[in-house]
């Protein structure tokens, strides 16, 4: 038995977890961008909604997310453990037993998927369920701690949010919701492997075979510059979609040249550069990833509210 | 124990769990008020309302002048 885990049992003993405890095991921040994202690809979707019955789509949708999160932190409990980033996480911190982690991950995955269906239509909620399937069984219990490639396959799981949103109003898939899935999912190699890079002793503890691990960090580099360059087509090609208009556009087109700019930036730097400046690009162009995707989308949001004047 | 304690006393653990319980009780009203507002929502939406009361459902019967 590790230090570790002595340790989380000998708080569990004592402490009581509070509401807090069991709101952090659903991943609230993660849950802020699947809502943000469900939000604007339900609101773009041609076609009308009841606002409360949006509004529950969203909700549900949102909760759908949260399940997935406490049902990943079941399952990781021993890598959150070692890595500083995780370890406070409720589970590994002994805060909540990872049994209780699981039933309440499973409880909400079923309420959600379900109250969605009887909400909307079945087509969404039949998505909510494929993602939590995907995040839980396919990147968290298989990719995760196999491949290298964990993070660009397993990013599907988070991808799915637009489209499901804009399922919830059409009750179908089209090339405009392929697209928002398709920016998330390009946008999610290059925005973990920048944060790998300046993280680097978080995920060789955890052995997790992340890229920087298992390839070195100069492939890391440039894999980022190859997604982000393939990301681009995704980016745009959205513009050409019903949903978006000259917001989305102009948007894309500058967002697009910083990221890649930030990419080159990155492919052009070794590690005695990087860490000279302790990551200084690296962690620019983290941030700014964040900022990338967010406001595409929030572009897509602007249009559609243009388009009702 | 609570031996030797009036009734109304409460209990440690609840002053422990208090935010808990409380959290689960508001989770819980926000719930119900969730099911409430889809009703009404749906029932507005104005689709076809049919439920097991006991009499025969509209839209099983044959299509009949009587039925039209």
């Amino acid at each position: 038995m590790s230090d570790a885990t002595t340790n989380s049992q000998v708080r569990a003993a004592n402490y009581d977890a509070g509401f807090g405890d069991y709101f952090a095991l659903l991943k609230p921040r993660v849950m802020s961008l699947v809502v943000f994202t469900a939000l604007v690809g339900l609101l773009v979707a041609p076609g009308s909604i009841s606002p409360m019955i949006g509004f529950t789509a969203i909700l549900f949708i949102a909760l759908g997310a949260g399940a997935s999160g406490a049902l990943n932190m079941w399952f990781d409990a021993d890598i959150d453990a070692v890595m500083k980033r995780t370890s406070r996480r409720p589970v590994p911190a002994g805060k909540i037993p990872a049994g209780e982690a699981l039933s309440l991950g499973l409880w909400l995955s079923a309420i959600s998927v379900v109250m969605l269906g009887l909400a909307t239509n079945w087509v969404a909620a039949g998505l909510l369920a494929f993602t939590i399937f995907f995040y839980l069984v396919i990147y968290t219990m298989w990719l995760k701690r196999a491949t290298p490639w964990n993070i660009v396959i397993g990013g599907a799981a988070g991808s799915f949010p637009p489209m499901i949103g804009w399922a919830a109003v059409t009750g179908d898939v089209s090339i405009a919701s392929v697209l928002m899935f398709g920016l998330i999912f390009m946008w999610t190699p290059p925005h973990f492997w920048a944060l790998a890079l300046f993280l680097k002793s978080d995920y060789d503890n955890a052995g997790v075979p992340m890229l920087t691990v298992t390839h070195g960090r100069k492939e890391t580099r440039s894999q980022i510059l190859i997604y982000t360059v393939l990301l681009v087509p995704v980016a745009l090609g959205l513009a050409l979609t019903s949903v978006a208009g000259p917001v989305y556009l102009a948007a894309a087109m500058v967002l697009n040249a910083i990221f890649l700019k930030g990419a080159w930036d990155i492919w052009q730097r070794d590690e005695a550069m990087a860490e000279a400046d302790d990551y200084a690009v690296e962690k620019r162009v983290f941030k700014f990833s964040l900022l990338y995707l967010f406001l595409h989308f929030g572009a897509l949001l602007i249009d559609a509210i243009w388009r009702l004047f | 124990m609570a031996q030797g304690k009036g009734f109304t006393e409460q209990h440690e653990l609840h002053k422990r769990r208090l935010g808990r319980n409380v959290g689960t009780a508001l989770c819980l009203l926000g719930f119900c008020a969730i099911v409430f507002g889809l009703t009404i929502a749906k029932v507005r939406e104005g689709g076809l309302l049919e439920a097991n009361d006991h009499v025969p459902r509209a839209s099983m019967l044959p299509i009949t002048e009587d039925t039209q």
